[in-house]
C-alpha cells in the first residue's frame, strides 16, 4: 500500500522533470556516424567505383530489395551495370554493408527520405553513388585482389610476388 | 424554477459534460506524456488541443463495421447503454446550489442503480461480438462490476447514516462544517477504489487488458461505436470524480470563489488523480482484483459501517 | 557387401570402391579436390585424409588418403578424428596461402568447391604472413576464361582434358611451387569438350566466358531441367535465367546419358534464345500494318483455320508435342515430316530396326561400358560429339579393366593404372568416309565411299554369321580387314556398333544392324545406335507420316492449300529451287518459329514460338529415350508461347470448340499414346503438372534467390504476382519443396554445405552412379530378348567413280553446324568458313590446291567454296560443309558437278 502511494507520488513528481522529446523538424537529431540510414555506394581512393558486382549484398538482403547486374570494362574491372535498391522495402538492417567485401555499400546517418510517391523510393545507381570513400577511407579492393583489372598488374600488389616464370625449373 | 430554466440547465449540463469528456482525450494524453517525461500531442492547434477534433474526425471517418458473425442489434445497442446510463447518473448531481437537473431524495440510490446498469453495456458488447476475447472481457467486466458494486454502496452508507438522507444536496449541506473525507476516510478510500473498478480504468481495466485480451469487450468495435465506449469511459471518470467531490469533499462548498467553480476545481483534481493512477500503477491480476475486493474491502467497509453506526448511536445518546 | 566402420558405426558399402566414394555414398562428408567420379583417384591434393585403425583395439591409428584406400570388410576408419580434422584444415590453409583475395570478382563464387571445402574443414584464419604467388593468364579462346592465380594444383583440369577428353593442347608446365596449367602459348583450346573445364575445376581458374558477358551467381538463377537442342544425343542440361535472359547452360547429371559432361556446342549454344533475330511479334504480311495484335491474329486464324484446307509440315527440332499438335490440327493424312525423302527414309529405317528390339539400343553409358566399339560410316565427333566422348571412354576403360585384372590394382586408382596401361587401348574400329578425330585412338581405321563402307560392314557380318550372304566381287583386302575386325568383336562381351545416317547410305545402316544382330547372343550382349541429324529426329521419325517431298507433290496436285510450318527452316534441308516452287503454289503459308530465317521470310502469317527455354516439351533422342525439357522462364513478351499451345488454339478455331484451353502437355502426350502405340509410355516422362511433394511444388529458384522486390521495381514499385506454371510440377518462385527433388525434375543441384556442382553426389545412389529414383527419361524402344532378327540380305555394289561427277556428302562441324548454336558469337568465331573437301587425286585432276575456289553445282544452285584436300577421302566423293555459312540444303548423296572456278 505504501509502495503504491510512493509510486504515485514519484510519478507525480515527473511532471517537473525535463522532457526527453526532441521536436524533430524544428530541432535536428544528432546521429552517430554508424547510424544505419540511407544506403550509398562509395568510391575508392582513386575515384573508381568500389562496387565490384559480387551480388553478396543482394544475397544477404532479408527483404530482397537489392538487384544489380555485374559487367566488366575493357580492363576486366567488374562494376555494376545497374544497381537498384527499392527503399520502400528496405528495413535498414545493414546486412548489405556487413556482407560487402569491398566497403562499397554503406549505410549513412541520413533517414530523411520520405516520399509521397512510392515509386520515387526506387533508387538506381546514379542515385546511390557518392563521390566519397564513406566510413572506410583508403581501401581499394583491386589493389589486393588477384586479378588484373587495370589497377595493378599481376604480382604488383603489396602482398604479391612477381609472376612465376613458367619456363624455369629452378626451385 | 420555470420549465425553460430547467431545459437550459439540462442542455447546459449536457454541453459541459460532453465537452469535458471530449477534452479529456487531450488532457489524458498530455498528462500521461508529461508524467512519462514526454511532451505529448502538441502539434494540432494551440498546445495540441485540436487533437480532440482530429481524433473525433478520425473516428467518424473510420469504417463503421459490424462483424458478420456478431449479433447485430445488441452489438449496436451496447455502446449506447454506457453513455446513456452514465449521463443519466449526472441528473442527481448538484453542481451548485441551484444547478441540478433533479435533486431526487433517493439521489444516491439512483446513482448506484444507474452505474449498475452500465455493466450491461460491457456484458452485451462482449457477448454480441461473438469473439472469445470479447466474451472473456465481458465476463470479467460483469463479475468485477458486481463485486465492486457491493462495497461502493456500502461505503456510502456511512455518509448516509451521518446525514440521514439520500438526497445529495442534503449530503453537501451536511458538510458545511467538516467534509466527510475526514469523518469517513475509510468510506472515501473504498468508494474511490470501487469507482475506479466501476469505470474499469487503469489499474483496474481488467475487461480490456490489451496485453491479454487484445481489447477485451470492445475488440470488434470500430468507428463511432468504439467512440461511444471511449466517451463513456471519460464520462465515467467525470461521474466518479463528481460523486467523490459531492459526497466526501463538500461539493460546491468553498470560500471566495463561486460555488460552481469550486465544484469544478475539485472534480478536476480527481480526474487528474485518475490519470495519475494510470501513469503510475500496473494492472493487478484478475484473481488478485477479486480477492482484494471480497477479502479486504468488503470486511473493511462492513467494519466501517459498524463503527460509524456505533458512533452515530453514541453521539445521539 | 563389405561392412566398414566409420567412427564406430557400421555401414554396408559396395565392394571395389575407395573409402572416399564409400563414405560419400553413405552421406558422410569428406572434403576432397583431385578425386572425381569420372577421373578416379590420384591422391594429389591430400585433402581427403581420414584415420584408419588396425582393429577395434587400435587407438593410435594412421592417417591415410581415403581416395587411395580400398574398401575391405571390417575396415575401421574415423572421419571425425581430431588429428584427421586438423590435418585436413591445415591442408586447406596451405592451399589458401596462395589463393587470391578474389571471391567477389570470381565467377565460381557461390558455386565453388574450394569455398565449400574451406567451410567444411573449418579453416577461417590465415596464419601465413608472406607474399602470394602469382601467374600470368593465357587467352584460351572465346569459351573459357583463364585466371591462373586461383589454382590449387589439383590436376583435375589436365586429367580431364588430356586423359578423359583426349585434348592435346592443355598441359602442366614448370615445377615445384610454380606448377602451371595452361597451353604452351596463348590460343584457342582445341577440344570441343573444353567447356567442361569450368565444371571440373574446383575453383575459378577455368570459367565460362559466355556467362561472364552477363554474369549471374548460381543462387540468382531461375533454373529448370532441360534437354540439349543441338544434336540427337539429348544430353541433360540445366538452363538458368535472370532478368528475362537465358544466362547459362550447366550439365545435368544423367547416369545413362551424358554423365558429368557436355560438349561445347551444347554448353555454349544457348545464346539464340536471347538473340535480336527472335520473332517477337505476330505478323500478317501484305497489310498496311504487318505487326498485328492478338485479337487481329485470332480473328485471322479463326477464318483461316475454319475455311481452308490445311497441310502441316513438322520439324525434327520441334518437340513431340508440337509435331503431334500439328498433326492433330491438320489431320493425319495432311501431316508431313519436314525433312527430305532421303532423310525420312533412312530415319524410318533406323526406327524400324530399333523398334524390333532384337538388338539393344545403346545409351551413352552402354557405349562407355562396352569393350569393343565399331563405328560404321558416321563421323560422330562432328554429328554427336558426346557419343564420341563416350566411345573414347570405352577405349580407355577397356584397357583399364585389362590392366586392373592383370595387376590386381583397383580400377579407380587412376595414376597407377595409367602407368600400367601405357599405350594399350581398347578396341575401336573407326570406319568412316573421311576419318574423324577419333582415328587417333582407333585400333583400326578404314575410309571409303559409303557403299564400300557398307560392303565392309556386310563382310564383317558374314564373318560373324556365315548364314548371311557373301559380299560379291570382293577383293582379299576387304576380306582380311573384315576377318580381323570380326575376330576382335567375337571376343568382346559387350560390343557396341555405332552408325548413323549422315553418309546417306541405306547399306551402312543395314550392315551395322547385321553386325550387331550377329553378335547378339545369349552370352554376348551387343548394342547398336544410330546418330541422327537433329534433337528430335527420332521423335519425328517415329510418327507415321510421309516426307516433305510428298507435300511438294500434293501441292502440285491440289490448289488453295494453306501450309502450316512449325519450327523448321526448310532451306537448311531442302534445296531452294524445290522450296521456291512449293511456296509459290501454296495459297497461304503460316509459319511458327522462334527465329527469323529464310522460311519465315516466305510466311504470310508468322507467329512467334517459344524456344526450349520458354516452353515445355518432350524430345526423343537417338536411342529412343523420351526426355522432357521444362520451361525455364516466362518470357515478358506474351506472344512467345510454345508452338503446341498455338496449334491447340488453332485447332479450337478449326473445330469451333471452346473446351480444351490450357491443357497441360501430358494430356497431349496421352492422346499421342492412344493414337500411336509406338509412343507408349511417353506421357510418364514426368510427373503430372499437379504433382506436389507434401503439398509443395518444386521451386525453380534456389532458396537464396535475391532481388525479388527490386528486380522489376524500376518498372513498377509494386511487385507483380508470382508467375504460375500450369504445365509442370515446377514453380517460378523460391518457395516450395526443399530437399532432393525427384530425378526427373531437378532444377539445380544443391545440398546444404555443397553449393558447387559437386553436390550432384548427394543426388546419386553412389558417386558416378544412377540418380536416386532412376535416371530420367523413358525408353520407347524395348528389348525383346531372343526374338529372331530379320537380317538384311541385299547389299550395294562397289562404289564406282563417274566422269565429271562427284558424289556429294555433308561434312558437319562440331561447333558450327548447329542451326541454333551458331547464334552464339563465341561458337561462330570458332566455326571455319564453308569448304569443299576432295581427295588429292581429284584435286590434281581439277588442278586445284588447298584454298583455291571451286564451284559446286548442286540442285541448280552454284556454290563457290574453298578447297580442302583430305588425304583420307576416296576419289569421286566430295564433302561440302553442311549448315555453315551460305550453304543451303542440297540433295546429299546425289551426284554433282564440280568445276574449277575461273
Amino acid at each position: 500500500m505504501i509502495s503504491h502511494v510512493r509510486t504515485i507520488w514519484l510519478t507525480f513528481l515527473h511532471l517537473f522533470t525535463k522532457k526527453v522529446t526532441i521536436e524533430y523538424p524544428e530541432e535536428k537529431v544528432k546521429l552517430h556516424p554508424r547510424w544505419r540510414g540511407r544506403i550509398v555506394l562509395t568510391k575508392d581512393p582513386d575515384g573508381g567505383e568500389r562496387c565490384v558486382g559480387c551480388y553478396l549484398c543482394a544475397a544477404a538482403c532479408p527483404v530482397d530489395c537489392i538487384a544489380l547486374q555485374a559487367t566488366e570494362d575493357e580492363n576486366g574491372r567488374r562494376y555494376p551495370e545497374f544497381f537498384r535498391i527499392n527503399f520502400s522495402r528496405c528495413i535498414f538492417c545493414g546486412f548489405c554493408e556487413e556482407a560487402c567485401p569491398t566497403y562499397a555499400i554503406q549505410l549513412i546517418p541520413d533517414f530523411e527520405m520520405g516520399e509521397y510517391n512510392r515509386q520515387n523510393l526506387v533508387f538506381e545507381k546514379e542515385d546511390l553513388l557518392i563521390n566519397s570513400e564513406g566510413k572506410y577511407p583508403g581501401y581499394n579492393f583491386y589493389k589486393v585482389a588477384g586479378i588484373n583489372a587495370g589497377v595493378k598488374g599481376k604480382g604488383e600488389g603489396e602482398q604479391e610476388e612477381a609472376p612465376v616464370d613458367i619456363h624455369s625449373l629452378l626451385p | 424554477m420555470t420549465v425553460m430554466q430547467h431545459i437550459w440547465i439540462v442542455l447546459g449540463v449536457l454541453f459541459v459534460l460532453l465537452n469535458i469528456a471530449a477534452g479529456l482525450i487531450w488532457v489524458e494524453r498530455r498528462m500521461l506524456a508529461l508524467w512519462q517525461d514526454r511532451l505529448g500531442p502538441n502539434r494540432a492547434g494551440p498546445f495540441g488541443i485540436l487533437i480532440v477534433l482530429a481524433d473525433t474526425l478520425k473516428l467518424f471517418f473510420k469504417e463503421d463495421w459490424i462483424p458478420p458473425f456478431a449479433d447485430k442489434w445488441i452489438f449496436i445497442t451496447a455502446p449506447a447503454i454506457v453513455v446513456g446510463t452514465v449521463l443519466l447518473s449526472f441528473v442527481i448531481i448538484p453542481f451548485a446550489p441551484n444547478i441540478v437537473v433533479a435533486d431526487l431524495n433517493i439521489g444516491l440510490l439512483f446513482f448506484l442503480a444507474m452505474s449498475s446498469l452500465a455493466v450491461y453495456s460491457i456484458v452485451l458488447g462482449g457477448w454480441a461480438s461473438n469473439n472469445k476475447y470479447a466474451l472473456l472481457g465481458g465476463m470479467r467486466g460483469a463479475s468485477q462490476m458486481i463485486a465492486y458494486e457491493v462495497f461502493m454502496g456500502l461505503s456510502l452508507m456511512g455518509v448516509v447514516m451521518l446525514t440521514g438522507s439520500f438526497k445529495l444536496s442534503d449530503i453537501v449541506a451536511a458538510q458545511k462544517d467538516m467534509w466527510f473525507c475526514i469523518k469517513q476516510p475509510v468510506g472515501l478510500v473504498v468508494f474511490f477504489i470501487a469507482g475506479i473498478a466501476e469505470t474499469h480504468r487503469l489499474p483496474f481495466d481488467i475487461p480490456e487488458s490489451e496485453s491479454e485480451l487484445v481489447a477485451g469487450y470492445h475488440s470488434e468495435y470500430s468507428g463511432m461505436k468504439f467512440g461511444m465506449f471511449f466517451i463513456g469511459e471519460y464520462l465515467g471518470i467525470t461521474l466518479i470524480s463528481a460523486m467523490t467531490t459531492t459526497i466526501f469533499f463538500g461539493g460546491w462548498l468553498g470560500p471566495f470563489l463561486p460555488p460552481w467553480l469550486w465544484f469544478f476545481i475539485k472534480t478536476f483534481a480527481f480526474i487528474m488523480f485518475f490519470i495519475l493512477l494510470r501513469a503510475s500503477l500496473p494492472r493487478p491480476r484478475y484473481d488478485q482484483l477479486m480477492e482484494y475486493g471480497w477479502k479486504l474491502l468488503l470486511p473493511l467497509v462492513l467494519l466501517n459501517l459498524l463503527i460509524t453506526g456505533a458512533i452515530a448511536l453514541w453521539i445521539r445518546g | 557387401m563389405p561392412t566398414i566402420y566409420i567412427d564406430n558405426k557400421p555401414y554396408e558399402v559396395k565392394a571395389g570402391k575407395n573409402l572416399l566414394e564409400a563414405c560419400l555414398a553413405q552421406g558422410v562428408d569428406i572434403p576432397y579436390f583431385c578425386w572425381h567420379p569420372s577421373l578416379g583417384s590420384v591422391g594429389a591434393c591430400r585433402q581427403c585424409a581420414v584415420k584408419l585403425f588396425k582393429d577395434e583395439n587400435d587407438t593410435q591409428g594412421r592417417l591415410v588418403m581415403s581416395c587411395l584406400e580400398g574398401v575391405r570388410d571390417g575396415l575401421r576408419l574415423s572421419v571425425n578424428d581430431k588429428m584427421a580434422k586438423a590435418f585436413r584444415e591445415q591442408i586447406i590453409e596451405w592451399l589458401m596461402t596462395n589463393h587470391p583475395h578474389d571471391c567477389p570478382v570470381c565467377d565460381e563464387g557461390g558455386s565453388c568447391h574450394l569455398q565449400d571445402m574451406t567451410v567444411m574443414t573449418g579453416h577461417d584464419y590465415r596464419h601465413y604472413d608472406f607474399k602470394k604467388r602469382t601467374y600470368r593468364n593465357q587467352y584460351l579462346g572465346p569459351l573459357i576464361h583463364h585466371e591462373m592465380n586461383r589454382c590449387i594444383q589439383c590436376y583435375r583440369c589436365v586429367r580431364y582434358y588430356k586423359d578423359y577428353a583426349g585434348g592435346e593442347d592443355l598441359n602442366v608446365f614448370a615445377a615445384n611451387n610454380k606448377v602451371y596449367f595452361g597451353r604452351e602459348k596463348d590460343g584457342v583450346l582445341e577440344s570441343p569438350f573444353s567447356g567442361n573445364l569450368a565444371e571440373v575445376c574446383p575453383t575459378g581458374v577455368f570459367t565460362d566466358k559466355t556467362l561472364k558477358e552477363h554474369y549471374t551467381r548460381k543462387w540468382d538463377l531461375t533454373m529448370a531441367p532441360s534437354v540439349c537442342q543441338h544434336c540427337s544425343v539429348g544430353c541433360n542440361t540445366i538452363a538458368g535465367e535472370r532478368y528475362g535472359e537465358l544466362r547459362v547452360i550447366l550439365n545435368r547429371y544423367n547416369g545413362e546419358v551424358n554423365g558429368y559432361f557436355l560438349c561445347d556446342r551444347g554448353r555454349f549454344g544457348y545464346e539464340f534464345v536471347n538473340d535480336e533475330n527472335r520473332v517477337k511479334q505476330p505478323v500478317i504480311r501484305n497489310r498496311t500494318s504487318e505487326a498485328v495484335t492478338e485479337p487481329e491474329l485470332t480473328t485471322y486464324l479463326q477464318t483461316a483455320m475454319y475455311n481452308s484446307k490445311l497441310i502441316g509440315i513438322g520439324s525434327p527440332r520441334a518437340a513431340v508435342e508440337t509435331n503431334f499438335a500439328l498433326q492433330q490440327l491438320v489431320g493425319p493424312g495432311n501431316f508431313y515430316k519436314g525433312i527430305s525423302e532421303d532423310e525420312a527414309y533412312l530415319t524410318n529405317k533406323v526406327v524400324r530396326i530399333l523398334e524390333t528390339g532384337t538388338v539393344h539400343s545403346a545409351s551413352l553409358k552402354d557405349i562407355e561400358q562396352s569393350d569393343a566399339v565399331l563405328i560404321l560410316g558416321e563421323d560422330i565427333w562432328n554429328t554427336a560429339p558426346m557419343m564420341a566422348l563416350a566411345v573414347r571412354q570405352s577405349v580407355k576403360k577397356t584397357a583399364y579393366s585389362h590392366a586392373a585384372e592383370q595387376s590386381k590394382l583397383p580400377i579407380w586408382h587412376d595414376a597407377a593404372i595409367q602407368e600400367f596401361v601405357q599405350e594399350e587401348k581398347g578396341f575401336l574400329a573407326n570406319i568412316t568416309v573421311a576419318g574423324s578425330p577419333l582415328d587417333g585412338i582407333a585400333a583400326y581405321t578404314a575410309y571409303g565411299a559409303p557403299d564400300n563402307l557398307a560392303r565392309l560392314g556386310f563382310a564383317i557380318a558374314h564373318e560373324l554369321n556365315t548364314s548371311l550372304p557373301v559380299v560379291s566381287n570382293v577383293d582379299d583386302d576387304l576380306i582380311n580387314k573384315a576377318k580381323s575386325i570380326a575376330a576382335v568383336l567375337l571376343k568382346a562381351k559387350k560390343p557396341v556398333i555405332v552408325s548413323g545416317i549422315s553418309c546417306y547410305s541405306e547399306g551402312v545402316i543395314e550392315a551395322a544392324f547385321n553386325i550387331a544382330a550377329s553378335l547378339n547372343t545369349a552370352e554376348r550382349k551387343a548394342a547398336i545406335c544410330y546418330a541422327l541429324p537433329a534433337c528430335n529426329s527420332m521423335g519425328l521419325g517415329m510418327m507415321n507420316a510421309p516426307s516433305f517431298d510428298h507435300a511438294v507433290t500434293r501441292l502440285q496436285r491440289e490448289q488453295d492449300m494453306t501450309v502450316v510450318i512449325v519450327e523448321n527452316d526448310l532451306y537448311r534441308d531442302i534445296s531452294s529451287s524445290v522450296l521456291d516452287t512449293f511456296f509459290s503454289k501454296a495459297a497461304n503459308i503460316i509459319v511458327l518459329d522462334s527465329l527469323h530465317n529464310r522460311t519465315t521470310e516466305k510466311a504470310n502469317v508468322l507467329i512467334p514460338a517459344a524456344t526450349f527455354a520458354e516452353g515445355d516439351g518432350t524430345m526423343v533422342n537417338y536411342e529412343g529415350r523420351a526426355q522432357r525439357f521444362f520451361q525455364v522462364f516466362m518470357p515478358a513478351n506474351p506472344f512467345i508461347r510454345e508452338s503446341w499451345k498455338w496449334l491447340k488454339e488453332m485447332n479450337l478455331y478449326k473445330t469451333q470448340g471452346s473446351n480444351g484451353h490450357n491443357q497441360p502437355p501430358e494430356e497431349l502426350l496421352e492422346k499421342l499414346e492412344s493414337t500411336s502405340h509406338q509412343f507408349e509410355g511417353i506421357s510418364k516422362v514426368t510427373p503430372p503438372h499437379d504433382f506436389t511433394i507434401h503439398g509443395e511444388r518444386i521451386p525453380r529458384e534456389p532458396h537464396r534467390y535475391s532481388g525479388r522486390t527490386a528486380m522489376l521495381a524500376n518498372l513498377n514499385v509494386s511487385e507483380p504476382k508470382p508467375m504460375q506454371d500450369n504445365d509442370s510440377p515446377l514453380s517460378f518462385t523460391m518457395e516450395g519443396f526443399k530437399g532432393i527433388q525427384p530425378s526427373i525434375a531437378i532444377p539445380f543441384f544443391w545440398s546444404p554445405g555443397w553449393n558447387s556442382v559437386q553436390s550432384v553426389t548427394k543426388y546419386q545412389e553412389e558417386p558416378g552412379g544412377h540418380l536416386r529414383g532412376g535416371d530420367p527419361g523413358v525408353k520407347l524402344f524395348h528389348d525383346r530378348q531372343g526374338s529372331e532378327p530379320s537380317f538384311f540380305k541385299g547389299m550395294p555394289e562397289s562404289f564406282a567413280e563417274r566422269p565429271e561427277k562427284w558424289l556429294v556428302l555433308p561434312q558437319y562441324h562440331v561447333l558450327g553446324s548447329g542451326e541454333l548454336s551458331i547464334y552464339t558469337k563465341a561458337l561462330e568465331e570458332l566455326t571455319p568458313s564453308p569448304s569443299v573437301s576432295l581427295s588429292q587425286q581429284d584435286a590434281n585432276r581439277l588442278n586445284v590446291q588447298n584454298g583455291d575456289m571451286l564451284q559446286v553445282n548442286a540442285d541448280a544452285k552454284k556454290y563457290l567454296l574453298a578447297v580442302t584436300i583430305n588425304k583420307n577421302l576416296c576419289n569421286g566423293v566430295v564433302l561440302v560443309s553442311a549448315g555453315l555459312g551460305e550453304v543451303e540444303g542440297m540433295s546429299w548423296g546425289s551426284w554433282v558437278k564440280v568445276s574449277r572456278c575461273e
